[in-house]
């Protein structure tokens, strides 16, 4: 296998999910940190102001996993962030972009579609997500629909 | 029941192969597709309609291009719905093997 270029960033997942609940509960789900340490065991810490930073903390030990800024915010539809490894924090090359737009429907769900984009073909940070969102969305659904998320 | 469209989906070989295909590359268009697909370009859309409707393919425009995305998402749910639990069932018993033997020993 060839060593992945550095500068494509073309790769690009796209997660939907569909939760009874509403477009507030969803973005407070995302965004608070006393909540989504309940399905995530992460907490998402920041202002949720356009340009501050943002932290993906390990819930269990305080651990910075993830960093990244706040480029767009409109709760409760919509928020767009960078995200890079906490040890890669300092290398611009190394951000990738995530947006969530948070739908809600007439008949009471709320359509979630999780965009990652600008992720390296074949690099790790690939890997990782490509494990996580599905079951970082499913725990989510579960929380908002049930109280309890899903064991990670 | 979404549950019942995750499993008609994924009843049917074509589909499993549109997954596949997105698995290796996601995002793609219809013709891109229909390229590693020996079936007529309106069976591989009626696939992908059904696939769509089932959640696991979601869809997005660039331009004039429709882009095809897997979307795993239904398939965790079913995981945990359906085969979790019974992993859990089997660990139980292990775990209470391992406890009986234990006690039986000298």
């Amino acid at each position: 296998m060839t060593t992945p270029s550095t500068a494509d960033r073309s790769a690009r997942f796209v997660y939907v999910t569909y939760i009874r609940t509403t477009a507030e509960k969803v973005f407070e789900a995302l965004t608070r940190p006393e909540v989504t340490r309940r399905y995530w065991c992460h907490e998402n810490v920041s202002d949720w102001q356009t340009g501050s930073g943002w932290q993906h903390v390990r819930h269990a030990t305080g651990e910075v996993d993830l960093v990244g800024k706040v480029i767009e915010t409109d709760p409760p539809h919509r928020l767009v962030i960078s995200w890079a490894n906490q040890s890669q924090q300092e290398d611009p090359a190394a951000y990738s972009r995530v947006s969530f737009d948070i739908a809600p429907r007439p008949d009471g769900i709320v359509r979630l579609t999780v965009t990652h984009e600008d992720l390296q073909p074949g690099g790790g940070m690939l890997a990782g997500i490509s494990e996580g969102w599905p079951l970082v969305l499913s725990s989510l659904k579960s929380f908002l629909e049930t109280g309890t998320g899903v064991p990670m | 029941m979404e549950d019942d469209k995750v499993f008609k989906a994924l009843a049917d070989p074509g589909r499993r192969r549109l997954l596949d295909l997105l698995c290796e590359t996601n995002g793609q268009t219809l013709g891109q597709l229909c390229a590693s697909m020996q079936m007529t370009r309106q069976s591989v859309t009626q696939h992908l309609g059904l696939l769509e409707e089932a959640n696991l393919v979601s869809t997005e425009r660039r331009g004039r291009e429709k882009l095809h995305f897997i979307n795993p998402v239904p398939l965790y749910e079913v995981f945990h719905r359906w085969i979790a639990k019974f992993e859990e069932n089997r660990l139980g018993l292990l775990h209470d093997l391992k406890q009986a033997l234990e006690r039986d020993a000298p």
